[in-house]
């Protein structure tokens, strides 16, 4: 009684809405990462090191004078080049994928350390211009605080379109096919090597973008900040497919309303996470939390379908 | 380009060796050689572990030879990548699932093999005319998959995935068209649909083809010419109207012979 007593909801509401921001923020780590496990069937943990290279390069050039923005399409170049790493090791040089992209990941501590100088470099919103930070969201007026957020969806849908139309034209269909069937795209003649490479490097720059925003929004890019960055990725993935998978299979722009739950399932994530954390759940204990998310979603499919041939089963025993 | 052969498909001398050097080394392919001449259909008949297979995977450059030429059409294809010979190809595989992308729609799919030996760039996947063509070709199987060009492949039966492909490996004019055993994961009534198909599609665009087939009858009944194989080699070849008088007594005959009587293990169809 005294443990319930002492939650507040007013404390979690006030919590939200720096959550929804982390979430629409992830959200575009998530589409990268949607873009390797689902698109390419590809599971690449070089985002873990990715993301901080995204966030290290951004914070640098911004303490050197760069304005904030000016450093986003470097952060995506800078994640490019680690998805080609990591596409090269495997294609070029045979190293299995995952192999590989654990490689890439170990190596990009020690480059993020050297663009770092040191294991964290801070960025405070109160000398820089940044493009987001908690603060926007957590001070200033009522519309100023809206604007910010309509500011960072427009984003994130505008990114949804683009990919939308990046997947439906052909260079979009030959990664999908080389992700479904290597071998159908082989036949038709498709670079799948090419391919792997390039939808890598798609995706990882979308990491390293994620990182320069998120590590202005927390005001610091840290050499820390990546570790476990591939659950969240997946848990927003999975979770978005779950809870909203049916419902986008049945639409017009389907591909569209899937990129979309990606970005949801992101936002979900945070703020189940922020209700956790009211929920006082010691915070040592989050990376548990997180893991814990991903296995019981990809575990649901999983025991779905199984259920459901049992089920089968057992009527044809009786009709039989 | 100075062409060094008037055949659709020249094979010369070809070796396979596969896990060379270790206790599991097989000589798959020994010494093939192989002329067809444009508009051929050739059967290809032949044991488990003859060759066949290997034969059509090394004309498609799945990995490559260890000895030996292949020239299509007048062009030496024997260093190039499988994606790079793809544009020359049609190819159907014994799994329906092997031939198309099933996360994919029927007109997708169809798309990027009507980009076969293309450039794929920034354009649209599936433009409004590449519709209409594929609407045309989808009615001549008579399937009804016109009406369903949105749904995913992977919804569709085996028979309608096999079909499918088989427009998809005839749609750019491929020179020669490579079926392995195309319908023996299907029932017979579908395999026999699925072969009316071939057919129809290798008559109507007037491709050559090498179609292997464990039915004896169907080896018998479809195409101009037919090869049989064994161990890696081509030990039986004929054509026109000795081809069309053979019977499946001739052809078991012919195998009992080069095989000892050992056949009878074999997953040879013989009705
Ligand atoms: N990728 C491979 N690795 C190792 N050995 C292989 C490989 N592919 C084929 N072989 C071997 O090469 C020989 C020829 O095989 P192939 O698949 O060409 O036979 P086939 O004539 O198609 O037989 P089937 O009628 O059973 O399909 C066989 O002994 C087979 O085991
Ligand atoms: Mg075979």
């Amino acid at each position: 009684m005294e443990y319930f007593l002492a939650l507040n909801p007013m404390a979690l509401l006030r919590a939200w809405p720096g959550s929804i921001a982390q979430g629409l923020i992830w959200g575009i780590m998530a589409l990268g990462v949607y873009i390797t496990f689902r698109l390419l069937d590809f599971a690449d943990l070089t985002v873990d090191g990715s993301i901080a290279t995204g966030a290290a390069v951004s914070v640098m050039l911004i303490r050197g004078g760069m304005s904030p923005v000016a450093t986003l399409p470097l952060a995506f170049l800078a994640g490019m080049a680690a998805g080609l790493v990591t596409g090269l090791l495997n294609t070029a040089l045979g190293i299995p994928g995952i192999l590989a992209s654990i490689l890439t990941q170990l190596s990009l501590y020690s480059i993020n350390l050297v663009i770092l100088g040191k294991a964290n470099q801070p960025v405070s919103v109160d000398n820089y211009p940044l493009v987001a930070s908690l603060r926007y969201v957590t001070a200033g007026s009522v519309s100023s605080r809206l604007l910010f957020f309509a500011g960072l969806t427009l984003f994130l849908l505008a990114l949804v379109a683009i990919l939308y139309w990046y997947f439906g034209t052909e260079i979009g269909h030959a990664i999908r096919a080389t992700g479904c069937n290597p071998n159908m795209a082989r036949a038709q003649g498709i670079n799948t090597n090419f391919i792997k490479v390039l939808a890598l490097m798609l995706s990882n720059g979308l990491v390293g973008l994620c990182g320069a925003f998120y590590a202005q929004f927390q005001g610091a890019a840290d050499i820390q900040m990546g570790r476990g960055a591939i659950v969240i990725g997946l848990a927003a993935v999975i979770i978005g497919e779950v809870l909203l998978g049916k419902f986008a299979a049945k639409r017009k722009f389907a591909f569209a309303y899937t990129l979309l739950s990606v970005v949801l399932g992101s936002i979900l994530y945070y703020m189940v996470y922020q209700f956790v954390l009211w929920l006082k759940m010691p915070s040592d204990y989050m990376k548990l939390f997180s893991a814990c998310v991903v296995a019981v979603f990809l575990a649901i499919p999983y025991l779905r379908e199984k259920n459901a041939q049992k089920k089968a089963q057992k009527k044809g025993v009786v009709q039989g | 380009m100075s062409k060094d052969s008037q055949y659709a498909l020249e094979i010369r001398n070809l070796y396979k060796i596969f896990n060379r050097g270790t206790i599991n080394e097989k000589i798959a392919l020994n010494g093939v050689n192989l002329k067809l001449n444009p508009g051929d259909f050739v059967t290809i008949i032949g044991g488990n572990g003859a060759g066949k297979s290997t034969t059509l995977n090394a004309i498609a450059g799945v990995w490559p030879i260890d000895g030996g030429q292949i020239i299509i059409d007048g062009t030496d294809i024997t260093g190039l990548a499988e994606h790079k010979r793809a544009p020359y190809l049609g190819r159907v595989f014994q799994d329906p699932m092997t031939g198309t992308a099933a996360t994919m729609d029927i007109e997708e799919n169809m798309a990027i093999a009507y980009r076969r030996g293309q450039h794929r760039g920034l354009r649209w996947g599936v433009t409004r005319s590449d519709r209409e063509l594929f609407r045309e070709k989808l009615k001549t199987l008579g399937l009804g998959l016109e009406d369903r060009m949105t749904s995913k492949v992977g919804l569709l039966s085996g028979g309608q995935r096999q079909a499918i492909t088989l427009l998809m490996a005839a749609l750019k004019q491929p020179k020669l068209l490579l079926l392995d055993e195309h319908t023996a994961a299907l029932d017979p009534k579908t395999a026999a649909k699925v072969l009316e198909i071939s057919d129809q599609i290798i008559s109507e665009n007037h491709l050559t083809a090498m179609m292997v087939t464990h039915n004896m009858k169907d080896a018998i009944a479809h195409g101009n010419r037919l090869v049989m194989m064994h161990e890696g080699k081509v030990i039986y070849d004929v054509s026109g109207e000795e081809k069309k008088n053979l019977h499946v007594k001739d052809l078991l005959a012919k195998f009992e012979e080069v095989s000892g009587g050992e056949f009878a293990n074999d997953r040879m169809i013989l009705a």
